[in-house]
């Protein structure tokens, strides 16, 4: 009997080492577009007067490949990792783990392709257009047999929180893609939405919210309370605590996305729902916050010497801090000042580059090493000056951008005695000309920074070979 | 039944089982059963 479980199966790990590779890859590849778009807007020369490579067909290929290629990737490669381990299970139909995964770089490479061509939808963070639409959806349905496969498959009684999460992130983005991308083809690369007007806009910001609450936010909550505990040696401070701050973030977030429409042709009690929901969603957000702190007690000290365990409680304390910031933001009182401002661009990196990039980049500097078959990365002094680069870039970013951003609110809602506009608005953007080039060199920072990463896993992967870990006998126990 | 009613529905079911799933865990939250998971993490080596 023993023989027999401990002979044959292992982990599925191949798909997670794609998976896990070509994130930092796409990491990179995305920082750089952000790098790019950045310094354009410092020296706008640098669209270099070709359409292909002006501000508005790199931009949505910047948010695209950090969000979808990047996150996306560290999502299929994590979430892998995690249910097949919690589980004490290998990945449900392998086979269809290994097409999500060439699926989904193919759809990032006809991204790449078709973002600088123009082709594009118009509907923030869902630009593809219809035939890669298509293909997601169909990835994005494997993705799911196989992750829900896994759990129905388990050799162990509970599901394990961090299952819970990728679960409602799959589930949730299957339904947000679906919907909000419905449109009418007229022609090959070319569609119009299925819906109109105001609903139109309602429709996209009910998406585009819950892209941030669920792909941005609940998959790497699952990260984190999968990697937090590994990572300290320790189990969640709060089991309970988990529950009911994920229950809370999913009867929440749904509400949230008119906050985007303050002020517009959205009924005004819409926006009103909105901005109670997202002042609502500060709970469970530091529910998530304060569990994955906690976890830390008793083992604080680990910080001082454990770069890894650095980028992810960096990590949550930034989460912490813009999810603090978000429904401040969605007071429509304060959102007249912010919205349309660099402030909303700095609210989101900090979300972006420090909590969800840095608690990527501390899930794969745990697992690269374990799948292939290393003690620990190649070099842990180069994940140190990793950490210090992409905090000190986060820094000056987001400070730069919250100045920027309240100092062109109030320039444009500056009036004279007699009802006049005190400012032009080029005067806002000559005003803005220095934080522009402090947010570059920020994003200069962090780019930089996930240079050094590429740099270290593929040593580590060089170095080492591709690792069969057996799954636990578990059931021999029971 | 108009849609709205339908709307008023869910929207007061969805609270009344998420105030359900409070007093669920409540009543839980000292058990095995979230040790148990909360330690699964630990199961694999």
């Amino acid at each position: 009997m023993q023989d027999l479980k401990t002979q044959a199966i292992t982990y599925e790990d191949g798909v997670i080492r794609q998976f896990s590779i070509m994130a930092v890859v796409w990491g990179v590849f995305g920082m750089l577009m952000g790098v790019i778009i950045a310094s354009q807007l410092v020296w706008p020369e640098l669209n270099l007067g070709l359409p292909w490579t002006s501000f508005g067909r790199l931009r949505p290929l910047h948010t695209n490949a950090v969000i979808f290629a990047f996150g996306g990737c560290t999502l299929f490669a994590t979430s892998y990792y995690v249910v097949q381990r919690t589980c004490q299970t290998k990945l449900f139909m392998p086979k269809l783990a290994s097409f999500t995964f060439w699926g989904w770089q193919l759809v990032i490479v006809a991204a790449a392709i078709s973002l600088p061509l123009g082709y594009t939808q118009g509907k923030e963070y869902a630009e593809l257009e219809w035939p890669i639409d298509i293909l997601i959806a169909i990835v994005w349905v494997s993705y799911a047999i196989v992750f829900f496969g896994t759990i129905g498959t388990r050799k162990v009684k509970h599901i394990y929180v961090a299952n819970w999460f990728f679960g409602a992130f799959i589930l949730t983005v299957a339904l947000l893609h679906i919907v909000n991308s419905a449109a009418i083809p007229a022609g090959f690369m070319k569609s119009y939405s299925a819906y109109a007007g105001v609903q139109d806009a309602m429709v996209q910001w009910w998406y585009g919210h819950n892209a941030v609450g669920f792909f941005l936010t609940a998959g790497f909550l699952g990260i984190m309370y999968y990697f937090v505990p590994k990572q300290a040696e320790r189990p969640v401070y709060s089991y309970s605590l988990s529950i009911v701050h994920f229950w809370a973030l999913i009867f929440t977030y749904m509400w949230a996305g008119p906050h985007h429409l303050h002020y517009t042709a959205l009924p005004d009690w819409t926006q009103s729902l909105g901005m109670a929901f997202s002042l609502i969603l500060l709970a469970p957000s530091w529910g998530g916050m304060i569990n994955g702190m906690m976890t830390m007690s008793g083992a604080w000290h680990k910080l001082r010497t454990d770069p890894i365990l650095r980028f992810l409680i960096v990590s949550l304390s930034f989460y912490g801090m813009s999810t603090f910031e978000g429904p401040m933001m969605a007071i429509k009182t304060v959102n007249s000042l912010s919205h349309y401002t660099d402030w909303t661009v700095g609210h989101v990196h900090s979300g972006a580059l420090g909590w969800v990039g840095l608690v990527s980049m501390g899930a794969l500097y745990y697992m690269v090493p374990r799948l292939f078959g290393q003690k620990q990365m190649y070099s842990i002094k180069a994940i140190e000056l990793h950490f210090w680069l992409a905090t000190i870039g986060i820094v000056l970013y987001i400070s730069s951008l919250w100045i920027s951003g309240v100092m062109e609110g109030l320039m444009w809602r500056a009036i004279n005695t007699d009802g006049t506009l005190t400012y032009t608005f080029v005067e806002s953007v000559k005003a803005k000309h220095p934080y522009y080039m402090i947010r570059a060199l920020g994003g200069l920072l962090y780019l930089s920074g996930m240079t050094i990463m590429l740099w270290n896993v593929l040593k580590t992967a060089s170095s080492g070979k591709a690792a069969v870990v057996n799954i636990p006998a578990v059931t021999a126990h029971a | 039944m108009d849609i709205t009613t339908l709307r008023i529905a869910a929207t007061i079911i969805s609270f009344i089982v998420f105030v359900g799933i409070l007093i669920w865990v409540w009543r839980n939250r000292n058990t095995s059963d979230f040790k148990e998971a909360a330690n699964l993490p630990f199961k694999e080596d």
